[in-house]
């Protein structure tokens, strides 16, 4: 029941805003048995697994809570320094400036080419920031008592959140009848994150179940091995922070600051490295050099990452992502009324839909074959300040570089998304649009991009020219999730052929696929004229006066 | 002057060349099949005895070249034009009017000046092009954080190709050969039983018949 509890939650929160959602089975109510098995064995934490306390026991926790907050206090009455540690990471501040570009990036800020942007949203996107409260301009971040601790450690599958504002109408009904929350229970069995509670957000990110990375959905909270072998439940069984190591409750691995290329590997005897690479468990040499095979293999790992051979596909294991999305359809209504369209089974039989009043026209895709790209793992982004040439379409939201020679370049997978999104056609900038609110100029509700937009501009005090129009974006995200079994792994020829996956990379010889046409024809032609002149020789020889010797 | 049937090949040399033509005909086939010409083995399969091959080859030719200069036997590798125009002649003429091959092997000269200069040309160019760039081509681990290594590396693969597709070529002539003059399998046995047709000199029968008895029939 518990887990299921809370699938049916966030697939209700996240998967869909209209008056018959809430009449819609839940597109990600998974089979309970299914889930509930795995969960007995406790999954791999990394370091901090294991435990020396046991939360049912705490006097403090022997009350009955009616706030989050009022939880959130109980907790920081023993964990003294959490709170302020907590404040510091991107759960919370939801803020980051690159220490390369001097972009100011976090979810507070940026436009992506899903549902656009958190900025002004926050009514309904801010459900997954980790603390209460936060639906406009005037949260505070300075109050640790707002910390929502037990989304992330929930252990009893049970707790949920809501919106923190109620929306238009139309979609606050979708969150009418939830069943109450016993916070009391919830916070006496407190645990370490599991895949679930991480997923709650995680794998729902850009609106629904594995919708935005595509290699990160709800097909991970129970995975089989050949799903992800490291989250294998039934095997090494993984939790989230088995990788992303955490210290301080900052964790290792982020999207803003990748690692493209790890050039320490496991690191000293003992000593902790709090990245989330493959090396720095995996090591430099991670094939066991037991054949020529393992010794080329491991010659790859200077210029090809982990991932491009170990996650042959994304989208596996039965859950779509989404690859096309198209705002220029959304805002159809029936009578006035939002509504939307099923129109793609996915693998494990759900449905989803492929048209959304609120939303427009998606794609969907599973098993995705990743696009194969050199990255130096810094990503460039356009913002809400960024100025472009609309003339040159497809606008990147994201985009990197990298090149074999800088050194810090690997060959990396990466999921293309790509979007025809609003944008302010007189001043070629992205635009925030005013999606969620309780006002009538929210777009989820009333169905007017150009109010929607001009409000979003409006409230922090962006310029706007006035004029709106459509614009076609692509976004960038690396996959490194959905590690495959090794015998799944891409074989040699994937790569190493004429047409393989790195037909059109650039910046390396790669044998098999590389051929100088000028050389081979010579050859061919040299090979061709010997045989030639061995046969004109043996003709001449047979025909004329025939040998003596 | 006596034609005698001598042991000209002995057995090291034998075993030489046999290994030596198995080596490159793999080789050959795992190459052009890893350079894309054909998909008979899979890619990991094909390095793999590629490679195998190719340390097995090296090996071989490090004990031929031992063997070369402590038996003396890299004097019949030495190129001369004594004759060699004779035997282009022959090639590209004679042979068609039924003359005789003009060439008689010499107990330190097994053989002709063309034979010679073209097996020169295989110890000396081709095989050090295409050992020289396998070798760099296997170590590029070693140096590939170097500056252009890439194009460095696909200049290395251009004439390990090159060199492949020489070699080739010169295979193909070298078996058309052993047809010409006495049949095939006249032409191929003395690589097989070590014992080919010399003329010596009466000095050379007398050595041989009274020290080496083994080595004249």
């Amino acid at each position: 029941m518990s887990i299921t509890t809370r699938l049916v939650a966030v697939g209700l929160m996240l998967a869909a805003c209209s008056p018959t959602a809430a009449t819609q089975p839940s597109p990600t109510a998974v089979d309970q048995t299914a889930l509930e098995t795995p969960g007995q064995r406790p999954q791999q934490s990394g370091p901090l697994s294991g435990g020396s306390a046991d939360h049912t026991k705490f006097e403090v926790l022997q009350q009955t809570f009616t706030t989050g907050p009022e939880v959130t206090e109980a907790c920081l009455s023993c964990h003294t320094e959490t709170g302020q540690h907590f404040m510091r990471n991107i759960h919370w501040t939801w803020d980051y400036v690159d220490p390369e570009t001097d972009q100011q990036l976090g979810k507070r800020h940026l436009i992506n080419n899903f549902c656009t942007n958190a900025r002004g949203n926050e009514g309904m996107c801010a459900q997954c920031h980790a603390g209460y409260g936060w639906k406009d301009e005037h949260f505070d971040f300075t109050d640790q008592t707002q910390i929502d601790c037990l989304v992330c450690h929930d252990g009893t599958g049970n707790y949920y959140k809501t919106p923190n504002n109620e929306g238009h109408s139309a979609c606050s009904v979708m969150f009418e009848d939830m069943p109450p929350l016993d916070l009391g229970e919830i916070a006496r069995n407190v645990a370490l994150p599991s895949r679930a509670n991480c997923g709650t957000c995680h794998f729902n990110g850009g609106g629904g179940d594995n919708v935005k990375h595509g290699d990160l959905s709800t097909a991970l909270i129970d995975p089989p091995r050949t799903l992800d072998v490291h989250m294998d439940a039934a095997g090494l069984n993984f939790a989230c922070t088995a990788c992303h190591i955490t210290k301080q409750h900052l964790w290792a691995g982020s999207r803003y600051k990748v690692i493209a290329k790890d050039t320490e590997g496991t690191g000293l005897p003992g000593e902790r490295r709090d990245v989330a690479t493959c090396e720095s468990c995996h090591g430099l040499s991670p094939h066991p050099i037991d054949s020529v095979r393992a010794f080329k293999l491991n010659d790859h790992i200077s210029s090809v990452a982990c991932q491009t051979c170990h996650i042959p596909e994304f989208a596996r294991g039965g859950v779509a992502t989404i690859t096309d999305w198209d705002w220029r359809t959304a805002g159809k209504t029936h009578d006035g009324e939002g509504y939307h369209e099923h129109g793609y089974t996915q693998g494990n039989g759900e449905q989803r839909y492929t048209y959304k009043s609120i939303k427009g026209d998606f794609i969907y895709a599973e098993d995705v074959v990743p696009e194969y790209a050199w990255f130096d793992g810094q990503m460039h982004y356009t913002t809400i300040d960024t100025r472009f040439d609309d003339s040159q379409q497809p606008i990147e939201v994201n985009h990197f570089g990298g090149t074999r020679a800088d050194g810090d370049s690997r060959i990396w997978p990466f999921k293309r998304m790509r979007t025809w999104m609003p944008y302010d056609a007189g001043n070629a900038t992205l635009v925030y649009t005013h999606l969620w609110g309780v006002d009538d100029t929210a777009y989820w509700g009333n169905y007017d991009m150009g109010q929607a937009i001009a409000r979003g501009m409006a409230d922090f005090g962006l310029d706007y020219s006035g004029e709106f129009g459509f614009v076609e974006t692509l976004s960038w995200w690396p996959i490194t999730h959905m590690v495959a079994p090794k015998e799944d792994a891409l074989a040699c020829r994937d790569c190493h052929a004429a047409e393989g996956r790195l037909a059109g990379l650039e910046g390396v010889y790669l044998p098999g696929r590389d051929h100088n046409r000028w050389l081979d024809l010579i050859g061919i032609l040299a090979v061709g004229l010997t045989l030639l002149g061995i046969l004109i020789h043996a003709l001449i020889r047979l025909f004329s006066k025939g040998e003596q010797h | 002057m006596a034609m005698r049937k001598v042991l000209i090949f002995g057995r090291f040399e034998r075993f030489w060349h046999w290994s030596q033509m198995v080596l490159i005909v793999i080789l050959m086939f795992t190459g052009f099949g890893l350079h894309g010409f054909h998909n008979l083995f899979d890619f990991e399969t094909a390095v793999t005895v590629h490679m195998y091959a190719a340390t097995a080859l090296l090996i071989l030719w490090l004990f031929s070249v031992f063997w070369l200069f402590t038996t003396e036997t890299w004097r019949h590798f030495l190129p001369t034009g004594r004759g060699l125009w004779q035997v282009l002649r022959f090639y590209s003429y004679g042979i068609f009017r039924g003359e005789r091959h003009p060439y008689r092997k010499a107990f330190w000269r097994k053989h002709n000046p063309l034979q010679a200069l073209a097996y020169l040309m295989l110890k000396v160019v081709l095989f050090p092009l295409i050992w020289v760039t396998g070798l760099l081509y296997i170590f590029y681990f070693l140096w590939r954080d170097i500056p252009l290594a890439t194009t460095w590396l696909e200049a290395i693969a251009m004439i390990h190709t090159g060199a492949a597709f020489a070699i080739l070529a010169f295979a193909f002539i070298h078996v058309y050969m052993l047809t010409t003059g006495h049949s095939f399998r006249e032409h191929v046995a003395p690589m097989i039983t070590g014992f080919d047709l010399v003329d010596l000199n009466p000095e050379e029968e007398a050595y041989l018949e009274k020290d080496q008895p083994a080595m004249i029939r």
